[in-house]
């Protein structure tokens, strides 16, 4: 998919901003700074423990916003759905938008709907733009700094498995929710704690390990993470054993990566866990000089090995 | 986690890199894994690493994706493209490149192909679809045939009639008599595989040590495991097999396991990427239950199975080569874009390699 990306759409429709790839665009209007994103949403089932379609439609552009910078103002709002989508389906997706939204505290001020042919869509697939203020600026991936730290703001890998055991059937004795929320919260406290934050970003598709290689890709520095440090649920731990996944690659939907001046850490650390959302916040890793352009992890048993960007999906495994 | 965290601890990690230092006294040795997890876990954890430079770990044909031959992958790409079939595979297989295509690409095509976790869910996909015939892909060694088997005596049991098993099941020992056969291996002994010594025991491989003088130890897959299995290897007086794994394996194996095994499959001579045919390497389904044999069931016409002549992933599953000595590993061959098994399988040696550096 980065190389689709790199390729086609940069490579055909590439402008300045664009090729900036930030979680969103940021654009100047009036003399201000505004970010501007998008996303589609065609998660299945659309319902999990924790979420649905519609919550993640909302949480999700909202982070997008947040962690560049701005304060989510406004959301547009696309459906597509498959002819024959029960009406109580819709409305439980929608009441469940507007609860997000109020959550958010952004107003949905536009949107479109599309019913297809049976078949056509795998039940509704969900399209969200938005529009916030910078309050926050000059967070930029080229402002990082050799020593600057490393921090995630809770467990890792819960949304990917609550997800999979809905899909898959699989019934695992604890009810693992998916993580989805809206982060614009937690994020203006980690911004009003410190003026040394570097960059964010959330580690959705992919996972921690795929979003610390895109932060990594342009090759000035390295990263390094510490194994033990890294949040992960007892219960998430054992459904990666058991099904062969690294819950390094599993995607998050309500958690944020915060490079920081090492300086800032312990207060950042503080002021996340003072937000409900922060609570499993912890420092996991730092930048280096060395190994420039790649992730390399320190084991819980005392060794070292790279972390790659994950190619395609992770599969469940034979044996 | 209990009988995962315990088996991670740095502490007893390091004692046991020391131990191993100590008791190699500057040695040279070469042991070989035989399996998969074996070779992500050493990675995974970073063992080389851990041991001297004196201790060498190579990796042998361990994974049952790399190991099956394009003309598996192949018959199963044309079985997905019957009318009302449902292909039903463990998720590895689905990169896997085949001679013209692979699983993945064909699913995209609007083949009815679903990755599933047991055979026991593809059992479940067959009763659930009574309109459609459900082909399981048999692949994987001792480890994963009991279960196969046991779908299979299922089916007969509840009269499911549209399940069937295109089998491609192999079993280690009889390979690794050919690999030492070959002659082209050099190794002083081997991390024999924990799961598949689950169901088999320790004795189809006394003859590694009996007849080809090679130390063996059952090994289990985590660090300290794999570790201590090493100096059971360097510390043995003379060649033995030794049980290091002895949470999950014992001597003679699960009679259950096997039993299960011995009713639906026979022994039969199997292809094994890079190595050719091996006599009595693979498993095929008996007569009693030929109606739930795919390779019988279905007619899908000739298919000209080739191989990538550049691709060096059957010296790398015998150990021979590492994979960066293979010209398109890196270059041509990536996970993104595989060339051969080796590189896209979870389990497979280049993918281990690429993965973790």
């Amino acid at each position: 998919m980065h190389e689709l990306i790199d390729e086609l759409f940069i490579g055909s429709l590439g402008g300045k901003t664009l090729k900036e790839k930030k979680d969103s665009a940021v654009i100047r209007l009036g003399g201000e700074s505004y970010a501007f994103t998008t996303d589609s949403y065609v998660v299945s089932p659309l319902f999990f423990p924790g979420g649905d379609i519609g919550r993640l439609a909302v949480s999700g552009t909202v982070n997008d916003l947040a962690v560049c910078g701005a304060k989510p103002l406004y959301i547009s709002l696309g459906l597509v759905m498959e002819e024959g989508l029960p009406k109580k389906t819709l409305e439980k997706i929608v009441v469940s938008i507007g609860a997000a939204s109020k959550e958010a505290g952004v107003e949905i001020v536009t949107g479109d709907t599309k019913v297809v042919e049976r078949g056509a869509c795998d039940k509704i697939f969900i399209n969200t733009s938005g529009i916030g203020k910078i309050v926050y600026k000059g967070l930029e991936i080229g402002r990082i700094k050799h020593g600057d730290v490393v921090m995630v703001s809770g467990p890792i890998g819960d949304h990917a498995i609550s997800v999979l055991s809905k899909r898959e059937g699989l019934g695992f004795a604890s009810n693992i929710k998916s993580d989805a929320v809206p982060l614009n919260g937690l994020i203006s406290r980690i911004v009003k704690a410190s003026a040394g934050i570097r960059f964010m970003r959330d580690p959705t598709r992919g996972g921690l390990g795929t979003t610390l290689n895109e932060i990594v890709r342009d090759g000035s520095f390295g990263i390094a993470i510490d194994e033990e440090a890294v949040p992960v649920r007892g219960t998430v731990r054992s459904a990666c054993e058991l099904l062969g996944y690294d819950p390094l690659y599993l995607a998050c939907e309500g958690r944020v990566i915060v490079i920081a001046a090492r300086e800032d850490a312990g207060r950042i650390v503080r002021a996340m866990k003072k937000d409900s959302l922060g609570r499993g916040s912890a420092v996991i890793g730092c930048i280096t000089k060395e190994h420039k352009g790649r992730v390399y992890l320190r084991t819980k048993s005392g060794g070292k090995r790279i972390i790659d960007m994950l190619a395609g999906e992770q599969l469940p495994r034979i044996c | 986690m209990k009988y995962v965290d315990e088996f991670r601890d740095k502490k007893m990690v390091a004692a046991l890199a020391d131990a191993i230092r100590v008791a190699a006294d500057g040695r040279t040795y070469t042991f070989m894994e035989v399996c998969g997890t074996h070779t992500m876990n050493i990675f995974r954890f970073a063992i080389r690493q851990l041991l001297p430079s004196n201790i060498r770990l190579v990796s042998g044909p361990g994974c049952p994706v790399c190991v099956t031959p394009n003309a598996y992958l192949d018959k199963a790409i044309a079985l997905a493209g019957l009318k009302d079939v449902i292909i039903a595979t463990f998720g590895d297989m689905m990169r896997v490149p085949g001679s013209y295509s692979s699983l993945e690409k064909e699913k995209a095509k609007g083949r009815s192909i679903r990755v599933i976790y047991s055979c026991m869910d593809a059992l479940e996909v067959a009763r659930k679809n009574p309109d459609k015939e459900v082909v399981f892909l048999g692949i994987g060694f001792e480890t994963t045939a009991p279960t196969v088997a046991q779908s299979i005596i299922a089916a007969k049991r509840d009269s499911i009639k549209n399940y069937s098993v295109l089998c491609g099941h192999k079993t280690m020992p009889e390979v690794m008599d050919a690999l030492l056969k070959d002659g082209s291996v050099r190794v002083d002994g081997f991390l024999l595989p924990g799961h598949v010594s689950a169901v088999i025991g320790s004795g189809p491989y006394v003859f590694l040590s009996r007849k080809y003088a090679k130390r063996c130890v059952i090994a289990g897959f985590e660090p300290v495991d794999i570790l201590q299995a090493v100096l059971m290897l360097i510390k043995q007086d003379r060649p033995a097999v030794e049980i290091q794994y002895k949470r999950i394996v014992e001597a003679p194996g699960n009679r259950l396991a096997e039993r299960a095994i011995e009713k639906v499959f026979d022994k039969t001579a199997s292809e094994w990427r890079g190595m050719g045919v091996v006599k009595r390497s693979g498993l095929k389904i008996r007569s009693a239950f030929a109606a739930f044999d795919a390779g019988g069931k279905f007619r899908t016409g000739r298919i000209r199975s080739k191989e990538n002549k550049s691709c060096l992933c059957g010296a790398v599953l015998k150990g021979v080569v590492i994979p960066s000595a293979c010209k398109l590993f890196g270059r041509s061959c990536t996970p993104e874009h595989p060339v051969g098994a080796c590189m896209v399988s979870g389990e497979g040696t280049c993918a281990a390699y690429y993965k973790y550096g």
